[in-house]
Protein backbone atom coordinates (compact mmCIF):
# COMPACT_ATOMS: atom_id res chain seq x y z
CA UNK A 1 0.00 0.00 0.00
CA UNK A 2 1.44 2.65 -0.90
CA UNK A 3 1.26 5.98 0.83
CA UNK A 4 -1.36 8.21 -0.91
CA UNK A 5 1.12 11.55 -1.30
CA UNK A 6 -1.24 14.98 -1.30
CA UNK A 7 -0.62 15.46 -4.82
CA UNK A 8 -2.19 12.56 -5.85
CA UNK A 9 -5.52 13.56 -3.85
CA UNK A 10 -5.66 16.43 -5.38
CA UNK A 11 -7.94 16.60 -7.93
CA UNK A 12 -6.48 17.88 -11.41
CA UNK A 13 -8.46 20.80 -12.81
CA UNK A 14 -8.14 21.07 -16.31
CA UNK A 15 -6.98 24.38 -17.43
CA UNK A 16 -10.22 26.89 -18.16
CA UNK A 17 -9.75 28.44 -21.92
CA UNK A 18 -9.66 32.39 -21.45
CA UNK A 19 -13.04 31.84 -23.31
CA UNK A 20 -14.74 29.10 -22.36
CA UNK A 21 -18.63 29.14 -22.25
CA UNK A 22 -18.48 29.97 -18.36
CA UNK A 23 -16.31 33.08 -18.99
CA UNK A 24 -18.93 34.04 -21.81
CA UNK A 25 -21.91 34.19 -19.90
CA UNK A 26 -20.07 36.33 -17.49
CA UNK A 27 -19.81 38.54 -20.40
CA UNK A 28 -23.40 38.37 -21.82
CA UNK A 29 -25.59 37.32 -19.66
CA UNK A 30 -25.67 41.20 -17.66
CA UNK A 31 -26.49 42.68 -20.97
CA UNK A 32 -30.02 40.91 -20.61
CA UNK A 33 -30.91 38.51 -18.38
CA UNK A 34 -28.98 39.32 -15.80
CA UNK A 35 -29.25 43.14 -16.35
CA UNK A 36 -27.97 45.21 -13.34
CA UNK A 37 -30.70 48.20 -13.91
CA UNK A 38 -33.40 45.62 -14.63
CA UNK A 39 -33.32 43.16 -12.84
CA UNK A 40 -30.53 43.31 -10.40
CA UNK A 41 -31.53 46.92 -9.80
CA UNK A 42 -28.70 48.62 -9.36
CA UNK A 43 -27.45 52.03 -10.41
CA UNK A 44 -30.83 53.37 -10.69
CA UNK A 45 -29.59 56.39 -9.24
CA UNK A 46 -27.23 57.48 -11.94
CA UNK A 47 -29.79 56.04 -14.41
CA UNK A 48 -32.09 58.86 -13.70
CA UNK A 49 -29.89 61.63 -13.94
CA UNK A 50 -28.05 61.25 -16.96
CA UNK A 51 -29.97 59.88 -19.39
CA UNK A 52 -31.90 62.99 -20.46
CA UNK A 53 -29.70 62.94 -23.70
CA UNK A 54 -27.42 60.42 -25.51
CA UNK A 55 -23.95 61.63 -25.46
CA UNK A 56 -23.70 62.12 -21.66
CA UNK A 57 -25.65 58.86 -21.67
CA UNK A 58 -22.40 56.77 -23.99
CA UNK A 59 -19.54 58.93 -22.06
CA UNK A 60 -20.76 57.62 -18.88
CA UNK A 61 -21.20 54.22 -20.17
CA UNK A 62 -17.61 53.83 -21.31
CA UNK A 63 -16.51 55.58 -18.02
CA UNK A 64 -18.40 53.11 -16.05
CA UNK A 65 -16.46 50.09 -18.37
CA UNK A 66 -13.54 51.53 -17.57
CA UNK A 67 -13.71 51.46 -13.77
CA UNK A 68 -15.33 48.48 -13.18
CA UNK A 69 -13.21 46.65 -15.47
CA UNK A 70 -10.16 47.91 -13.93
CA UNK A 71 -11.50 48.06 -10.04
CA UNK A 72 -12.61 44.32 -10.09
CA UNK A 73 -9.46 43.28 -11.28
CA UNK A 74 -7.81 45.12 -8.28
CA UNK A 75 -10.47 43.77 -5.47
CA UNK A 76 -9.79 40.57 -7.13
CA UNK A 77 -6.05 40.69 -6.87
CA UNK A 78 -6.36 41.87 -3.34
CA UNK A 79 -9.02 39.75 -2.60
CA UNK A 80 -7.33 36.87 -0.31
CA UNK A 81 -5.70 39.99 2.01
CA UNK A 82 -8.37 42.41 2.37
CA UNK A 83 -10.12 42.09 6.05
CA UNK A 84 -13.16 41.38 5.38
CA UNK A 85 -14.30 43.53 8.38
CA UNK A 86 -13.43 46.73 6.39
CA UNK A 87 -13.85 45.08 3.24
CA UNK A 88 -16.59 48.04 1.97
CA UNK A 89 -14.17 50.94 3.35
CA UNK A 90 -11.39 49.17 1.11
CA UNK A 91 -13.38 49.09 -1.74
CA UNK A 92 -14.44 52.76 -1.47
CA UNK A 93 -10.97 53.46 -1.57
CA UNK A 94 -9.94 51.47 -4.25
CA UNK A 95 -13.10 52.84 -6.86
CA UNK A 96 -12.01 56.53 -5.34
CA UNK A 97 -8.46 56.53 -5.75
CA UNK A 98 -8.65 55.05 -9.29
CA UNK A 99 -11.55 57.68 -10.11
CA UNK A 100 -9.11 60.46 -8.81
CA UNK A 101 -6.03 59.51 -10.89
CA UNK A 102 -7.86 58.80 -14.07
CA UNK A 103 -9.42 62.88 -13.37
CA UNK A 104 -5.92 63.99 -12.88
CA UNK A 105 -4.24 62.58 -15.58
CA UNK A 106 -7.22 63.71 -18.38
CA UNK A 107 -7.08 66.88 -16.56
CA UNK A 108 -3.18 67.19 -17.32
CA UNK A 109 -3.38 65.43 -21.00
CA UNK A 110 -7.02 65.71 -22.36
CA UNK A 111 -8.26 68.81 -21.15
CA UNK A 112 -11.48 69.18 -23.69
CA UNK A 113 -12.30 65.50 -22.45
CA UNK A 114 -12.05 65.93 -18.60
CA UNK A 115 -13.95 68.70 -19.01
CA UNK A 116 -17.17 67.01 -20.65
CA UNK A 117 -16.68 63.91 -18.11
CA UNK A 118 -16.23 66.15 -14.67
CA UNK A 119 -19.51 65.41 -14.04
CA UNK A 120 -19.09 62.00 -14.67
CA UNK A 121 -16.36 61.84 -11.90
CA UNK A 122 -18.48 61.83 -8.69
CA UNK A 123 -21.22 60.17 -10.41
CA UNK A 124 -19.03 56.82 -11.00
CA UNK A 125 -17.98 56.83 -7.56
CA UNK A 126 -21.49 56.55 -6.21
CA UNK A 127 -22.62 54.16 -8.61
CA UNK A 128 -24.18 51.40 -7.01
CA UNK A 129 -23.11 48.66 -9.58
CA UNK A 130 -19.52 49.36 -9.04
CA UNK A 131 -19.19 48.28 -4.90
CA UNK A 132 -22.40 45.97 -6.08
CA UNK A 133 -19.93 43.91 -7.94
CA UNK A 134 -16.86 44.11 -6.02
CA UNK A 135 -18.53 42.91 -2.95
CA UNK A 136 -20.85 40.19 -5.23
CA UNK A 137 -17.87 38.85 -7.39
CA UNK A 138 -14.69 40.11 -7.24
CA UNK A 139 -14.08 39.21 -3.63
CA UNK A 140 -14.51 35.85 -4.38
CA UNK A 141 -12.80 35.27 -7.99
CA UNK A 142 -10.10 35.25 -10.10
CA UNK A 143 -9.13 38.70 -11.67
CA UNK A 144 -9.56 37.65 -15.08
CA UNK A 145 -13.17 36.63 -14.64
CA UNK A 146 -13.69 38.94 -12.29
CA UNK A 147 -12.51 41.49 -15.26
CA UNK A 148 -14.99 39.41 -17.76
CA UNK A 149 -18.01 40.23 -14.99
CA UNK A 150 -16.97 44.00 -14.32
CA UNK A 151 -17.46 44.64 -18.01
CA UNK A 152 -20.08 42.79 -18.93
CA UNK A 153 -22.06 44.64 -16.07
CA UNK A 154 -21.07 48.25 -16.92
CA UNK A 155 -21.73 47.18 -20.59
CA UNK A 156 -24.97 46.00 -19.60
CA UNK A 157 -25.58 49.46 -17.51
CA UNK A 158 -24.25 50.74 -20.55
CA UNK A 159 -27.12 49.47 -23.12
CA UNK A 160 -29.48 50.14 -20.84
CA UNK A 161 -28.74 53.87 -20.20
CA UNK A 162 -28.39 54.37 -24.22
CA UNK A 163 -31.80 52.85 -24.82
CA UNK A 164 -33.29 54.96 -22.00
CA UNK A 165 -31.51 58.10 -23.08
CA UNK A 166 -32.83 56.91 -26.44
CA UNK A 167 -36.40 58.07 -25.88
CA UNK A 168 -35.93 60.41 -23.53
CA UNK A 169 -33.86 62.59 -25.67
CA UNK A 170 -36.32 61.95 -29.09
CA UNK A 171 -39.47 62.29 -27.29
CA UNK A 172 -38.30 65.33 -24.76
CA UNK A 173 -35.95 67.33 -26.84
CA UNK A 174 -37.31 66.19 -30.58
CA UNK A 175 -33.42 65.40 -30.91
CA UNK A 176 -30.61 62.88 -30.99
CA UNK A 177 -27.14 63.84 -29.89
CA UNK A 178 -28.61 67.26 -30.28
CA UNK A 179 -29.47 67.01 -34.22
CA UNK A 180 -33.35 68.27 -34.47
CA UNK A 181 -34.37 64.80 -35.85
CA UNK A 182 -38.26 65.84 -36.11
CA UNK A 183 -37.70 69.28 -37.02
CA UNK A 184 -37.03 72.77 -35.75
CA UNK A 185 -40.00 73.34 -32.95
CA UNK A 186 -39.60 77.05 -33.36
CA UNK A 187 -39.08 77.48 -37.12
CA UNK A 188 -42.62 75.16 -37.06
CA UNK A 189 -40.80 72.76 -39.53
CA UNK A 190 -41.06 68.86 -39.34
CA UNK A 191 -43.09 67.14 -37.34
CA UNK A 192 -43.77 70.39 -34.79
CA UNK A 193 -45.72 71.70 -38.78
CA UNK A 194 -48.71 69.35 -38.06
CA UNK A 195 -48.98 70.61 -34.55
CA UNK A 196 -46.36 68.07 -32.81
CA UNK A 197 -45.31 69.00 -29.59
CA UNK A 198 -42.21 68.13 -27.69
CA UNK A 199 -43.36 66.13 -24.05
CA UNK A 200 -41.25 68.22 -21.76
CA UNK A 201 -42.07 65.61 -19.35
CA UNK A 202 -39.53 63.37 -20.20
CA UNK A 203 -37.02 65.69 -19.96
CA UNK A 204 -37.01 65.60 -15.70
CA UNK A 205 -35.99 62.57 -14.10
CA UNK A 206 -39.28 60.71 -12.97
CA UNK A 207 -39.98 60.01 -16.63
CA UNK A 208 -36.54 57.96 -16.66
CA UNK A 209 -38.13 55.82 -14.05
CA UNK A 210 -41.38 55.68 -15.71
CA UNK A 211 -39.19 54.40 -19.24
CA UNK A 212 -37.23 52.08 -17.13
CA UNK A 213 -40.23 50.52 -15.54
CA UNK A 214 -41.95 50.02 -19.12
CA UNK A 215 -38.47 48.15 -19.99
CA UNK A 216 -38.84 45.76 -17.07
CA UNK A 217 -42.41 45.03 -17.80
CA UNK A 218 -41.80 44.51 -21.34
CA UNK A 219 -38.32 42.70 -20.48
CA UNK A 220 -40.44 40.00 -18.32
CA UNK A 221 -43.22 39.68 -20.36
CA UNK A 222 -41.11 38.18 -23.38
CA UNK A 223 -38.91 35.89 -20.83
CA UNK A 224 -41.32 34.41 -18.49
CA UNK A 225 -38.52 32.94 -16.12
CA UNK A 226 -37.56 36.28 -14.79
CA UNK A 227 -41.04 36.89 -13.62
CA UNK A 228 -40.33 36.75 -9.44
CA UNK A 229 -42.63 34.96 -7.18
CA UNK A 230 -44.00 36.53 -4.28
CA UNK B 1 -3.62 32.39 3.39
CA UNK B 2 -1.09 31.54 6.02
CA UNK B 3 -2.61 34.70 8.06
CA UNK B 4 -5.65 35.20 9.81
CA UNK B 5 -7.37 38.36 8.38
CA UNK B 6 -10.04 38.50 10.75
CA UNK B 7 -7.53 39.47 13.08
CA UNK B 8 -8.27 43.03 14.74
CA UNK B 9 -4.53 43.76 14.64
CA UNK B 10 -4.13 42.80 11.15
CA UNK B 11 -7.32 45.03 10.30
CA UNK B 12 -5.76 48.31 11.71
CA UNK B 13 -2.03 47.31 9.77
CA UNK B 14 -3.91 47.20 6.46
CA UNK B 15 -5.77 50.24 6.85
CA UNK B 16 -3.00 51.83 7.68
CA UNK B 17 -0.47 50.85 4.73
CA UNK B 18 -3.66 51.26 2.44
CA UNK B 19 -4.27 54.74 4.00
CA UNK B 20 -0.27 55.34 3.39
CA UNK B 21 -0.08 53.80 -0.43
CA UNK B 22 -2.94 55.16 -1.88
CA UNK B 23 -2.12 58.64 -0.16
CA UNK B 24 0.85 58.82 -0.98
CA UNK B 25 0.08 57.70 -4.90
CA UNK B 26 -2.62 60.54 -5.23
CA UNK B 27 -0.23 62.92 -3.94
CA UNK B 28 2.10 62.08 -6.01
CA UNK B 29 0.17 61.99 -9.36
CA UNK B 30 -1.44 65.40 -8.21
CA UNK B 31 2.28 67.20 -7.76
CA UNK B 32 3.57 65.37 -10.46
CA UNK B 33 0.36 66.82 -13.02
CA UNK B 34 0.18 70.31 -11.16
CA UNK B 35 1.99 72.58 -13.47
CA UNK B 36 0.15 70.88 -16.50
CA UNK B 37 -3.49 71.30 -15.20
CA UNK B 38 -2.18 74.93 -14.22
CA UNK B 39 -1.11 76.08 -17.76
CA UNK B 40 -4.85 73.95 -18.73
CA UNK B 41 -6.48 76.28 -17.08
CA UNK B 42 -4.76 79.33 -17.92
CA UNK B 43 -5.31 78.33 -21.44
CA UNK B 44 -8.75 77.63 -20.82
CA UNK B 45 -9.53 81.20 -19.53
CA UNK B 46 -7.67 82.91 -22.30
CA UNK B 47 -10.47 80.71 -24.16
CA UNK B 48 -12.95 81.76 -22.03
CA UNK B 49 -12.27 85.45 -22.68
CA UNK B 50 -11.57 85.55 -26.44
CA UNK B 51 -15.03 83.52 -26.60
CA UNK B 52 -17.20 85.49 -25.36
CA UNK B 53 -15.57 88.85 -27.20
CA UNK B 54 -16.71 86.42 -30.30
CA UNK B 55 -13.19 85.09 -31.33
CA UNK B 56 -14.00 81.60 -31.89
CA UNK B 57 -12.77 78.73 -34.08
CA UNK B 58 -12.52 79.29 -37.81
CA UNK B 59 -14.97 76.83 -38.36
CA UNK B 60 -16.81 76.27 -35.92
CA UNK B 61 -18.74 79.48 -34.00
CA UNK B 62 -19.33 77.37 -31.20
CA UNK B 63 -15.85 76.42 -30.40
CA UNK B 64 -12.94 78.37 -28.62
CA UNK B 65 -10.03 79.29 -30.86
CA UNK B 66 -7.76 75.88 -30.46
CA UNK B 67 -5.63 75.83 -27.18
CA UNK B 68 -2.19 76.08 -29.04
CA UNK B 69 -3.31 79.12 -30.25
CA UNK B 70 -4.74 80.63 -27.47
CA UNK B 71 -1.99 82.89 -26.43
CA UNK B 72 -1.12 84.12 -29.24
CA UNK B 73 -5.00 84.99 -29.77
CA UNK B 74 -5.27 86.68 -26.58
CA UNK B 75 -1.60 88.67 -26.80
CA UNK B 76 -3.91 90.01 -30.10
CA UNK B 77 -6.93 90.56 -29.00
CA UNK B 78 -6.22 91.61 -25.62
CA UNK B 79 -3.04 92.38 -24.67
CA UNK B 80 -1.92 94.66 -22.05
CA UNK B 81 -5.92 96.00 -21.77
CA UNK B 82 -6.15 94.13 -18.14
CA UNK B 83 -7.25 95.87 -15.43
CA UNK B 84 -7.95 95.67 -11.59
CA UNK B 85 -10.93 97.61 -10.63
CA UNK B 86 -10.86 98.31 -6.85
CA UNK B 87 -13.59 101.01 -5.21
CA UNK B 88 -14.50 102.52 -8.68
CA UNK B 89 -10.82 103.25 -9.60
CA UNK B 90 -9.25 100.70 -12.33
CA UNK B 91 -5.42 100.09 -12.79
CA UNK B 92 -3.81 98.95 -15.63
CA UNK B 93 -1.84 95.46 -14.54
CA UNK B 94 -1.45 91.72 -16.43
CA UNK B 95 -1.88 91.03 -12.86
CA UNK B 96 -5.45 90.98 -13.54
CA UNK B 97 -5.25 88.02 -15.30
CA UNK B 98 -4.57 85.78 -11.85
CA UNK B 99 -7.53 87.08 -10.03
CA UNK B 100 -9.72 84.61 -9.45
CA UNK B 101 -13.33 84.92 -8.64
CA UNK B 102 -13.84 82.25 -6.01
CA UNK B 103 -10.51 83.94 -4.03
CA UNK B 104 -12.43 87.25 -4.03
CA UNK B 105 -15.48 85.93 -3.03
CA UNK B 106 -14.13 84.54 -0.25
CA UNK B 107 -12.23 87.23 0.93
CA UNK B 108 -15.57 89.46 1.46
CA UNK B 109 -17.18 86.77 3.06
CA UNK B 110 -14.24 86.48 5.83
CA UNK B 111 -14.04 90.27 6.07
CA UNK B 112 -17.24 92.17 5.16
CA UNK B 113 -14.92 95.45 4.84
CA UNK B 114 -12.07 93.78 2.25
CA UNK B 115 -12.52 95.80 -0.95
CA UNK B 116 -13.12 93.19 -3.59
CA UNK B 117 -10.83 93.49 -6.38
CA UNK B 118 -12.45 93.08 -9.66
CA UNK B 119 -10.68 92.08 -13.40
CA UNK B 120 -11.78 93.34 -16.32
CA UNK B 121 -10.46 92.60 -19.77
CA UNK B 122 -10.87 95.36 -22.66
CA UNK B 123 -10.63 93.41 -26.09
CA UNK B 124 -10.88 95.15 -29.53
CA UNK B 125 -11.65 93.12 -32.25
CA UNK B 126 -12.21 95.26 -35.56
CA UNK B 127 -12.31 98.47 -33.85
CA UNK B 128 -15.57 97.56 -31.19
CA UNK B 129 -14.43 97.64 -27.56
CA UNK B 130 -15.63 94.72 -25.78
CA UNK B 131 -15.50 95.20 -21.58
CA UNK B 132 -14.99 91.06 -20.92
CA UNK B 133 -16.65 90.71 -17.21
CA UNK B 134 -15.63 87.49 -15.28
CA UNK B 135 -18.09 86.11 -12.81
CA UNK B 136 -18.87 83.35 -10.49
CA UNK B 137 -21.93 81.86 -8.73
CA UNK B 138 -24.29 78.88 -7.51
CA UNK B 139 -25.91 76.80 -9.46
CA UNK B 140 -27.97 73.89 -8.50
CA UNK B 141 -25.06 71.02 -7.38
CA UNK B 142 -22.18 73.47 -7.69
CA UNK B 143 -20.06 76.54 -8.75
CA UNK B 144 -21.27 78.10 -11.75
CA UNK B 145 -18.76 80.47 -13.95
CA UNK B 146 -19.18 82.64 -16.85
CA UNK B 147 -17.43 85.87 -19.11
CA UNK B 148 -19.71 88.36 -20.39
CA UNK B 149 -18.62 91.35 -22.89
CA UNK B 150 -20.37 94.47 -22.62
CA UNK B 151 -20.19 97.51 -24.94
CA UNK B 152 -18.58 100.36 -24.56
CA UNK B 153 -22.33 102.74 -23.89
CA UNK B 154 -21.93 99.50 -21.11
CA UNK B 155 -25.72 98.97 -22.05
CA UNK B 156 -25.84 95.71 -24.52
CA UNK B 157 -24.51 92.32 -24.27
CA UNK B 158 -21.43 91.53 -27.03
CA UNK B 159 -21.43 88.30 -25.75
CA UNK B 160 -21.16 85.32 -23.19
CA UNK B 161 -20.11 82.46 -22.27
CA UNK B 162 -20.93 80.01 -19.00
CA UNK B 163 -19.52 77.30 -17.62
CA UNK B 164 -20.56 75.00 -14.47
CA UNK B 165 -18.65 72.46 -12.49
CA UNK B 166 -21.68 69.34 -11.56
CA UNK B 167 -24.76 70.82 -12.73
CA UNK B 168 -27.30 68.16 -14.09
CA UNK B 169 -26.21 66.34 -17.80
CA UNK B 170 -29.01 67.30 -20.30
CA UNK B 171 -30.42 70.11 -17.82
CA UNK B 172 -28.72 72.51 -15.93
CA UNK B 173 -25.29 71.17 -17.82
CA UNK B 174 -27.09 72.93 -21.04
CA UNK B 175 -26.16 76.64 -20.07
CA UNK B 176 -22.88 75.47 -21.50
CA UNK B 177 -25.15 75.76 -24.98
CA UNK B 178 -25.18 78.13 -27.77
CA UNK B 179 -29.12 78.10 -28.12
CA UNK B 180 -29.17 79.59 -24.06
CA UNK B 181 -25.99 81.44 -24.18
CA UNK B 182 -26.96 83.32 -27.35
CA UNK B 183 -29.99 84.43 -26.26
CA UNK B 184 -28.08 86.90 -23.92
CA UNK B 185 -26.41 88.63 -26.94
CA UNK B 186 -27.51 92.03 -27.31
CA UNK B 187 -30.11 91.74 -24.60
CA UNK B 188 -29.79 95.09 -22.64
CA UNK B 189 -28.53 95.08 -19.33
CA UNK B 190 -30.65 98.40 -18.66
CA UNK B 191 -34.03 99.06 -18.29
CA UNK B 192 -36.08 101.88 -20.50
CA UNK B 193 -35.17 104.94 -18.16
CA UNK B 194 -31.21 103.68 -17.77
CA UNK B 195 -31.48 102.04 -14.62
CA UNK B 196 -29.55 98.71 -13.87
CA UNK B 197 -31.45 95.64 -14.33
CA UNK B 198 -28.85 92.83 -15.46
CA UNK B 199 -30.82 90.23 -17.23
CA UNK B 200 -33.28 87.42 -16.03
CA UNK B 201 -33.55 84.02 -16.97
CA UNK B 202 -37.31 83.63 -17.06
CA UNK B 203 -39.88 80.86 -17.31
CA UNK B 204 -42.59 81.24 -19.92
CA UNK B 205 -40.60 84.17 -21.03
CA UNK B 206 -42.00 83.19 -24.33
CA UNK B 207 -39.38 84.78 -27.12
CA UNK B 208 -37.38 81.43 -28.15
CA UNK B 209 -35.70 83.45 -31.34
CA UNK B 210 -34.50 86.44 -28.55
CA UNK B 211 -36.31 89.03 -30.05
CA UNK B 212 -37.30 91.74 -27.38
CA UNK B 213 -33.98 92.88 -26.86
CA UNK B 214 -34.89 95.41 -24.15
CA UNK B 215 -36.97 93.32 -21.82
CA UNK B 216 -34.16 92.73 -19.63
CA UNK B 217 -35.07 88.43 -19.96
CA UNK B 218 -33.97 85.31 -21.91
CA UNK B 219 -35.94 82.28 -21.88
CA UNK B 220 -35.30 79.55 -19.20
CA UNK B 221 -34.16 76.18 -19.46
CA UNK B 222 -36.95 73.23 -19.24
CA UNK B 223 -36.23 71.14 -15.74
CA UNK B 224 -33.27 73.89 -14.41
CA UNK B 225 -34.93 76.30 -13.29
CA UNK B 226 -32.14 76.35 -10.01
CA UNK B 227 -29.32 76.66 -12.43
CA UNK B 228 -31.24 79.48 -14.35
CA UNK B 229 -32.09 81.48 -11.00
CA UNK B 230 -28.55 81.06 -10.62
CA UNK B 231 -26.87 82.48 -13.71
CA UNK B 232 -29.88 85.24 -13.37
CA UNK B 233 -28.50 86.33 -9.83
CA UNK B 234 -24.92 86.13 -10.77
CA UNK B 235 -25.07 87.94 -14.21
CA UNK B 236 -27.09 90.30 -11.85
CA UNK B 237 -24.52 90.47 -9.03
CA UNK B 238 -21.64 90.36 -11.21
CA UNK B 239 -21.89 93.20 -13.33
CA UNK B 240 -23.15 95.07 -11.04
CA UNK B 241 -20.17 95.28 -8.66
CA UNK B 242 -18.63 97.00 -12.06
CA UNK B 243 -21.50 99.63 -12.29
CA UNK B 244 -19.73 102.37 -9.92
CA UNK B 245 -16.34 102.19 -12.51
CA UNK B 246 -18.56 102.19 -15.59
CA UNK B 247 -20.16 105.41 -14.29
CA UNK B 248 -17.19 107.17 -14.34
CA UNK B 249 -16.04 106.09 -17.70
CA UNK B 250 -19.10 107.26 -18.99
CA UNK B 251 -18.39 110.82 -18.18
Amino acid sequence: MAEVTEEQVKVKEPKEPLFSKKNRKLLTDPLADNNPITIQVLGICSALAITAQLKPSIVMAISVIFVMGVGNIVISLMRNIIPSKIRIIVQLVVVAALVIIVDQVLKAFAYTLSKELSVFIGLIITNCIIMGRFEAFALGNGPWKSFLDGIGNAAGYGVLLIIVAFFRELLGSGTLFGVKVLGDPIEKTGLYAIGYENNGFMVLAPMALITVGIIIWIQRSRNKALIEDH
Amino acid sequence: MGFNTDKNSYTIIFAVAMVVVVGSLLAFTASSLRDRIAANKRTEKQQNILFAMGVTDTEDPNEFVPAEKAQELFDKYVGDEQYIVVNGNAQKTKEAFDIEVKKENDKVKQDPNYQRKLPLFIGKKEGEEYYVVPMRGNGLWDAIWGYVSLDKEFKTVKGAFFDHKGETPGLGANIKEAYFRDDFIGESILDESGNYQGITVKKGNGDPKNERKNDNAVDALAGATITGDGVTAMVKKGIKMYQPYFETLKK
